[in-house]
Order: structure tokens, then C-alpha cells, then sequence
């Protein structure tokens, strides 16, 4: 062991000083460097969530239908029936994508994917919920465009369907825009796997890519704040192979249908590093590497660049050693590499050789559950709130945070794998389970209208339950993506508090368990802090949580749809013409939609949210091809929670009343003409609010 | 009948594919690009949408060597159906089994997005039965879908342009055109081999949102009861 003590080093390796003090009382010696860095890539907030993850206690796990609750895998998984079980989870890839955006965003992708896969599941949807800054800024334009480039690019190579997802404008995202993929795969119950690295003796094999020396700190680049320096850290950007990942999920999955492995891992964030880390954990194992056995891209790789790179498209097999060459030759018809890079060992160490000298030797458990967690004081502050939307109801449909994102989803392919049943420009995407006959819902949805991060995490839950509810859809699991500020701002702590404690009333009042998520904090930019000159301020993003949802529909054939159908039907709204967030109002209007759609008694459902009834109205218009009149007079730009905009025919209306006992029900009108018609509001045609509505985003592109 | 669905490595659509054949009635069978073994159990070959070997160089431009071409082009001239769809149809260009070349798209961007298709001619092996100036209304998901001719084989000798992007009306029009494809082209056909960018095996299923898509595959197992 290297005796000199490395205390220079420290920060280097993102580990503060009292954390250092904690690693000598855990070691009860000095880490060489090499174990330093084992130490800030498994103690970064990426990895150990040392900031969020008492506080991650308060959401709702567990539920019969949960198989793998968050946070014991990669991805959570559920059962939707029928054998089938549905993989899924929600990541950020904020900090690459800021500084590269295409690769940062691909990558993003592809390693949500490999999350996925990795469960043993095959990939069937991607979804993405995007943040910039005003596209009236270049770099805003530049930023989505190169993003959106970057996600289609990479999922469309893949054969995964992209479905869904939002995208929203705010100058706080200037500087620091958000990319959160979100994947879902389908598996049978019995193909469910686990990375546990168990077994002493078996063989650790390092599948598809050669390591270089991209991403290396990737884990505590995205634990730290973007300054001026972060926009010069291009190195610490991974750069992606979407083909490399595609021969990935065929062999991976090949492996696991002929059962010849017996863990999986992917390697993400911290590379080998965490990959091994965690599978030895979760067997209560250890692990034995060799660096010289992995094969390399660039020469002169030291034991720590190797332990650190982020190289994507990158596996971890645990297998019998008996079985390796039936696993080499699946591999090599796919045309991939395999190094044996290491082997299962049953003391609980992680130790690193080269050319079978030790370079480091770390327990598992210091690395894991030695990390710390830390409660940072937290203090209200105010919050920006978005710039108020256009009140002239063109303009309102025009503008980039309301308008059709056709510009961004007709770049992804959302109808590979045949069996897509609704998608972009619909409340939630539905994708057919085996069969036919049942659907999965999807969508993702954050809010950041409320001037309190509480009502953004709950409505972030609420909106997304209420997307899902409006296609019949039961709320069946979720997945989040909390995006924050640095935590140790104590406004930024209480901001993330304050979120996790309104996604955790929600989640629970409408009994929907929390399978999986990720959390991205230090989403903050310094303004004018280039390199060398002082900082003049911090801007963090707004509290960003993000809720990815699905929902479960029994008879596709009974969906339910944004568009107006029948001309004479009647629009009504069902939930209150305003008022504040009331948990348990929200879950019945949302079972009352469903149920009436299960009945066939509505034609169309529509959840108004951004931009009140007015905006709601004329999409059901628009996607109907049909105008509207509408006869109360309400606050049409009210965007008050819990209100769904349906439609039915008259004579039907009696079975929703008796269905909605109890609920607010307003008559608002009647479809029928080419023009939405509102008293003292509008009154257009259905053709201007249509290319008003469709080109809103292109006028800025 | 049955149909080979050749799998390159990067090919993303063969599942799909094989699923609209057998809606269609007939039977499929994967096969992969390294076998070279020959083709002759088959009556028919499908090459699927997708990305083989990850659109380096060109869309199919490595593809083409894969030990399984010889065997196709053998195949295609018995006088068997062979069909590319998408990257198929990007193979099918590259190896010379169809003339011309699928540039990248006029702007510049990957779309994907519904179109309405023009039959301009109803003979075997996807369109027979399908009359002259049907509407076909399909996905499109390329990158790479911009026909250009080949002044050296031009279409109306003995390839015809099989397929066109039109409106709704049936009118040709630019703004109904995807990609810049000369002619509004989306597929040809010379005699026994089609290309078409659009994918007929995602309108299989009202609930899909098309089954024009199933008419092209009952087509193609329908010349072959015939034949």
C-alpha cells in the first residue's frame, strides 16, 4: 500500500474533509489514491444519494403488485398480469447534456436502456421530459435542437419506440438544461433477473465496449454545480454507440433466455467501479479485479482511469466458469468482445489488481453503506415562477410552452416494434401489451408552476395520474426524477424537501407506489463565471420533480382520447371551475373518468392543465378537426388541478351524473361547427387555432 | 408459404415484419446475415427496417457484403419476391438489385411521421390487386429515405415508381413530401424486387391506426398462391 496520505488530493476525488476523517475510521488507515477515488465515486450524490436518501424514506414503496421495489435494482419492476411484468425508470443526464448536448443526451438514453435490460426486461418504450431556457436565446435553440438530435438519434437505432414525454421553457434552465430519459421494457415474471455478483469463484465477464478514458469523474462532475469551468469539462462526456447497445440488448437478452448467466450489471455512472461495487453487495459478496484484463481504447490507462471511465455500451456478467464459453460464442456471433475481467471472491472486499499486485482493497460495505447521509439545514426562499403565459388566446396557443411539440417528436420514431396505439399529442401514450387486447399508459409530467416546490411534487404526480386516468388508464406504478439545486443551499435543501414531501401525499392519497427514480442535484449555473473571472451570480433550475407514470387498461378498444368526436355531444367538466390541490377530490374525479370510460359513456377526455380550459378546449378542437361552443362564464386561463374537459352524447349524460356523485360537473357546451366559440373569451376557426397551435414552436427554429 | 426476414446486425424491425407475414397468412423465418447457405426453401425474401451496422459509411453500404447477399441476389433472380422496406430498401439500393440512391433527408432531420402513399402500379409482388391511385396511409421513420435516380438506369425502362408520398387528395405535392425524394417517390419496383421507405408492417391493425400496411402483405402472399 501507498503510505504517502493524499489529503491534497481530496478534492479532487469530490470527498470532503470530514469525509476523509470518515474513510480513516472506516479503513482505520490512509486510502491510497486509487481507493480515494473508489470513495468519491460510490460517495457521490449520483451514487449514495447522500443528500436526498433519508429523505427518499418518505415516499410510498410498497403495493402487491411491486416485484422489485426502488432501489433494490437497477429499475423497478411490477406485475401488469397475465405472467408480464413491466421494468421502468426515470434518469438525468443534466450535466453532459449542458455541456454536450447531442452526446449527453444519447447517452442519457443509452444508459436508461441498459438499466432496463439489465432486469432482464425487452426495452418497448422511451419517454423524455426536457428543460431549457426561452428559445428566443441561440444557445436555448442550440441546446434543443442538439438534444433532441441526440435522444432520436439514439433511441431510433435502437428499435424503441420514443412515445412520449414534454419539454417546457424557463430561463432558470439557461444555463443548465434538464434531459431526463425515461425507458420501459416488458419481461415474463420468471425471466426477472438479478445483478448480484454471487457465487464464489464465478467469473466477472465485461461485455461490448473498450474502456477509454471518457467520463472518467463523470459521477462527481454531476454532483457538482456547472460553472465556467464545467463547460470546458468536454471530457468528462461519454460518447455513445447506439449500434454497440442494440448488439448489446440482442446478445444480452439471448444470454439471459438461454440462462447462462447468473447476474447481470450495467456499468452507468462510476463505471467499473460502481457496476462491481454493487453487484458484490447485493450478494453480500466480494469482488476480485484485474485491470490489465480489460481491453482498452488508449494506452498508458492507469488501474484508476480504468476503475473510473464511463465508456458506454459496458456489462458486467457474473458467470459460471463452466459456462463461459457457451456465453463467449452467443457473444461472438454478436460480434462482441468479453474480457474476463475478475471473479466473485467471499470475502466482502473490492480488490483491485494489476498484473496481480493490489493496488487497492476496500470493504464493500465501507464504500456502500459507510457513505454518508447528510440532513442539510433548510430554509424557505422565493422561488421565480414561470413568466406568466399570454393571456390573447392565439397567442396562448402559439406559445412554445403550450403549443404541439411536432418539431421535437416527428425526430423520434414511435412506431417500431407495431404497437403503438397512441402517442405524441395525446394525455398518455398507450403501447399494446402481448396479446392485444390490454395497453400499458405512459407518460411524464413536472410542474413547476407552483410557487411552492410542495404543490410541484404533488402535481407532478397528480397531472401525470390524471394523463394516464384520461386514457382509462389505472395508475399502476411510478418513477421520478427529482431535479434540484445544490442541497447545501439551505433554500435548495428545502426546496427538495418541500418536493418529496408533496410527491409523497400525492403518491400515497392516490395509491400509486414509487418503483424507482434518480435524483440531480447542483442544477445550478454561474452567470458570466467564465474561467478565471469571479462568479457574479447562481442561478439554480426551479424545483424540477418529474414524475414518469404508467397505467394499466384492460380493453383497449375502450380508450380514451383527446379529439371531439360527434358533433351535438356535450363538452362537460368534470372536477371544480376552480380551487386549490385537494388530494382526495383529485383521485375521485380521476376514477370517475375512468370508470366512465370504461362504461363507453365519453367520446373524448382531455386533462386540463398549462394554459386552463381555453387551451384544453381548442386541443380537443384541433386533434377533432371539430369547433365547439361553450356557454358559462368561467375563468378559462384558471389553471386550478383536478379537471378533466369530456365529452358524450346527451343522452348519456344521466349514468355519468350517477357516476360522479358527489363531484363538481359543469355543462360547458356542445360540439358541432368549425369554430371554438367562448363568450367574452374567442371565438376562432378550428384551421387558425390549429396552425397557430402546430407552428408555435417552429417560428423560434 | 414462407418467407426468409434477413437479420443484419442492427436490424430493428424484423420482429415486426415477421408478425404482418403471418397476419397476412403466411409463415417467416429469421435469417442471419452471416449464413450463406442458399436461400432456395424460401419463397420469398423480406429485408427488414432498421439500421445495420449502425448506418456507418452509408445506409446499407456494409450490409451489402454480408455473406448472405449472394444468396439474395440468387434468390431474386428465380424470379422470387424480394422486398425491402426502409433500411431494406437502403440494401437493396446499395447491392444494385435496384437502381439509384437514398440520400439524407432535405432537412437534414430524422422523421417520423404518417403519410398518405399513391399505388402507381398494381402488379406482384406488393401491389397486385391494389388499383392505380389507392391511398395507402402508412409511418415513414428514416433519415436517410431522399431517392435520387440513377441517370444510367432511369425509372420507366424497366423500374417503375410503385409508390409516391401524396396529400390526402392524392395530390403529389412537396408539403406532402417527407424527406425530398424526387418525384415524391417512396418505392419502386423492378419486376420481382420493391423497395419502399414507409413501413407496411406498422398498419397491420386498426388500433394501430392503419391496416393499408396488411394490404401490401396479403398482396405478396397472394402473387405467390398465385404463382
Amino acid at each position: 500500500m501507498i503510505a504517502e496520505p493524499p489529503r491534497d488530493l481530496i478534492g479532487q476525488y469530490g470527498i470532503t474533509l470530514a469525509e476523509f476523517d470518515r474513510i480513516l475510521s472506516l479503513l482505520r488507515r490512509e486510502p491510497n489514491e486509487l481507493e480515494l477515488a473508489l470513495f468519491g465515486a460510490m460517495w457521490s450524490e449520483h451514487c449514495c444519494y447522500k443528500s436526498s436518501r433519508r429523505l427518499l424514506g418518505a415516499l410510498p414503496k410498497e403495493a402487491p403488485q411491486v416485484l422489485v421495489r426502488a432501489g433494490e435494482e437497477n429499475a423497478g419492476v411490477v406485475d401488469v398480469g397475465e405472467g408480464w411484468a413491466i421494468a421502468m425508470k426515470i434518469e438525468s443526464h443534466n450535466h453532459p447534456s449542458a455541456v454536450e448536448p447531442y452526446q449527453g443526451a444519447a447517452t442519457g438514453v443509452g444508459g436508461i436502456v441498459r438499466d432496463v435490460f439489465t432486469m432482464g426486461a425487452r426495452p418497448i418504450a422511451l419517454l423524455n421530459s426536457l428543460r431549457f431556457g426561452f428559445p428566443d436565446e441561440p444557445r436555448s435553440r442550440y441546446l434543443l435542437a442538439r438534444v433532441v438530435a441526440g435522444i432520436g438519434d439514439y433511441g431510433n437505432c435502437l428499435g424503441i419506440p420514443t412515445v412520449g414525454g414534454e419539454v417546457f421553457f424557463h430561463d432558470s434552465y439557461s444555463g443548465n438544461p434538464l434531459v431526463n430519459a425515461m425507458c420501459v421494457g416488458l419481461l415474463r415474471h420468471e425471466d426477472l433477473v438479478r445483478s448480484a455478483a454471487s457465487g464464489e469463484g464465478n467469473v466477472l465477464l465485461l461485455l461490448g465496449n473498450a474502456t477509454g478514458r471518457d467520463g472518467i469523474h463523470g459521477a462527481t462532475f454531476a454532483s457538482a454545480n456547472l460553472d465556467g469551468d464545467g463547460l470546458d469539462r468536454r471530457p468528462n462526456v461519454q460518447v455513445g454507440s447506439p449500434f454497440l447497445e442494440k448488439l448489446l440488448i440482442e446478445a444480452c437478452l439471448e444470454l439471459l433466455e438461454k440462462d447462462l448467466l447468473v447476474g447481470l450489471q450495467d456499468l452507468g455512472a462510476a463505471g467499473l467501479t460502481s457496476s462491481s461495487v454493487e453487484a458484490a453487495s447485493r450478494a453480500g459478496s466480494g469482488v476480485e479485479l484485474e485491470v490489465t484484463a480489460v481491453s482498452r481504447s488508449e494506452t498508458h490507462m492507469t488501474p484508476l482511469e480504468i476503475m473510473l471511465s464511463e465508456s458506454q455500451e459496458r456489462m458486467l456478467a457474473v458467470v459460471e466458469p463452466d459456462r463461459v464459453p457457451e456465453v463467449r460464442a452467443v457473444l461472438e456471433r454478436w460480434g462482441l468482445r468479453s474480457d474476463a475481467i475478475g471473479r466473485v471472491i467471499a470475502e466482502p472486499l473490492v480488490r483491485v489488481c494489476e498484473e496481480g499486485q493490489v493496488r487497492a482493497e476496500v470493504p464493500v460495505a465501507a464504500l456502500t453503506d459507510g457513505a454518508p447521509a447528510y440532513d442539510w439545514p433548510a430554509m424557505p426562499g422565493p422561488l421565480a415562477g414561470p413568466a406568466s403565459l399570454p393571456t390573447d388566446p392565439l397567442e396562448l396557443l402559439a406559445h412554445p410552452n403550450i403549443c404541439s411539440k411536432r418539431w421535437v417528436y416527428r425526430q423520434y420514431d414511435q412506431t417500431v416494434q407495431a404497437s403503438t396505439v397512441a402517442t405524441a399529442d395525446a394525455d398518455a401514450a398507450l403501447v399494446l401489451l402481448p396479446g392485444g387486447r390490454r395497453a400499458i399508459a405512459l407518460c411524464t409530467d413536472g410542474n413547476a408552476r407552483g410557487d411552492d416546490p410542495y404543490l410541484a411534487g404533488a402535481l407532478a404526480v397528480c397531472e401525470a395520474a390524471r394523463n394516464v386516468s384520461c386514457t382509462g388508464a389505472r395508475p399502476w406504478a411510478l418513477t421520478n426524477c427529482l431535479n434540484f439545486g445544490s442541497p447545501e443551499r439551505p433554500q435548495g435543501s428545502w426546496e427538495l424537501r418541500r418536493a418529496i414531501h408533496g410527491l409523497a401525499a400525492a403518491a400515497q392519497a392516490l395509491d400509486i407506489p414509487v418503483i424507482s427514480g434518480n435524483v440531480s442535484l447542483y442544477n445550478e449555473a454561474s452567470e458570466g463565471g467564465a474561467r478565471g473571472a469571479a462568479a457574479v451570480a447562481v442561478t439554480a433550475v426551479l424545483p424540477t420533480p418529474v414524475v414518469g407514470m404508467l397505467g394499466l387498461l384492460d380493453d383497449v378498444e375502450r380508450r380514451g382520447s383527446i379529439a371531439f368526436k360527434a358533433a351535438a355531444d356535450l363538452v362537460v367538466l368534470l372536477g371544480p371551475a376552480t380551487g386549490p390541490l385537494d388530494l382526495g377530490l383529485e383521485a375521485r374525479v380521476q376514477k370517475a373518468c375512468r370508470d366512465a370510460i370504461g362504461r363507453g359513456l365519453l367520446n373524448s377526455a382531455h386533462d386540463c392543465s398549462d394554459g386552463g380550459l381555453l387551451v384544453t378546449l381548442a386541443e380537443s378542437c384541433i386533434l377533432g378537426s371539430v369547433g365547439a361552443t361553450l356557454e358559462p362564464e368561467l375563468d378559462y386561463l384558471d389553471e386550478s388541478p383536478s379537471r378533466i374537459v369530456v365529452s358524450l352524447s346527451p343522452e348519456r349524460l344521466p349514468e355519468l351524473r350517477a357516476m360522479a356523485t358527489g363531484l363538481p360537473l359543469t355543462i360547458l357546451g356542445r360540439v358541432g361547427g368549425d369554430r371554438l366559440r367562448i363568450p367574452r373569451v374567442c371565438d376562432l376557426s378550428v384551421e387558425e387555432m390549429r396552425d397557430a397551435w402546430q407552428h408555435g414552436l417552429e417560428r423560434f427554429l | 408459404m414462407k418467407f426468409g426476414i434477413v437479420v443484419f446486425p442492427g436490424t430493428n424491425c424484423e420482429r415486426d415484419t415477421a408478425a404482418a407475414v403471418e397476419i397476412a397468412g403466411g409463415q417467416a423465418e429469421l435469417v442471419w446475415h452471416a449464413d450463406d447457405s442458399p436461400l432456395q426453401r424460401f419463397d420469398g425474401l423480406i429485408l427488414p427496417g432498421g439500421f445495420a451496422h449502425g448506418d456507418a459509411l452509408r445506409a446499407g453500404a456494409i450490409a451489402r457484403f454480408s455473406a448472405v447477399m449472394p444468396r439474395v441476389m440468387e434468390l431474386a433472380q428465380t424470379g422470387r419476391p424480394v422486398v425491402g422496406i426502409c433500411n431494406g430498401f437502403q440494401v437493396l439500393v446499395e447491392c444494385g438489385l435496384l437502381p439509384g440512391a437514398l440520400l439524407r433527408n432535405d432537412s437534414l432531420q430524422f422523421r417520423a411521421e404518417w403519410v398518405h402513399c399513391r399505388v402507381e402500379v398494381s402488379a406482384p409482388p406488393l401491389t397486385e390487386g391494389i388499383p392505380v391511385g389507392t391511398l395507402l396511409y402508412m409511418p415513414v421513420a428514416h433519415g436517410m429515405g431522399n431517392y435520387c435516380e440513377d441517370e444510367r438506369s432511369p425509372l420507366g425502362g424497366e423500374t417503375l415508381v410503385a409508390l409516391r408520398y401524396c396529400d390526402a387528395n392524392g395530390d403529389a405535392a412537396a408539403a406532402a413530401n417527407p424527406n425530398g425524394s424526387a418525384g415524391n417517390i417512396a418505392g419502386i419496383v423492378r419486376g420481382n424486387v420493391f423497395g419502399l421507405m414507409p413501413h407496411p408492417e406498422r398498419a397491420v391493425s386498426p388500433l394501430l391506426g392503419s391496416v393499408d400496411g396488411l394490404a401490401l402483405f396479403k398482396s405478396l402472399t397472394r402473387s405467390l398462391v398465385a404463382a
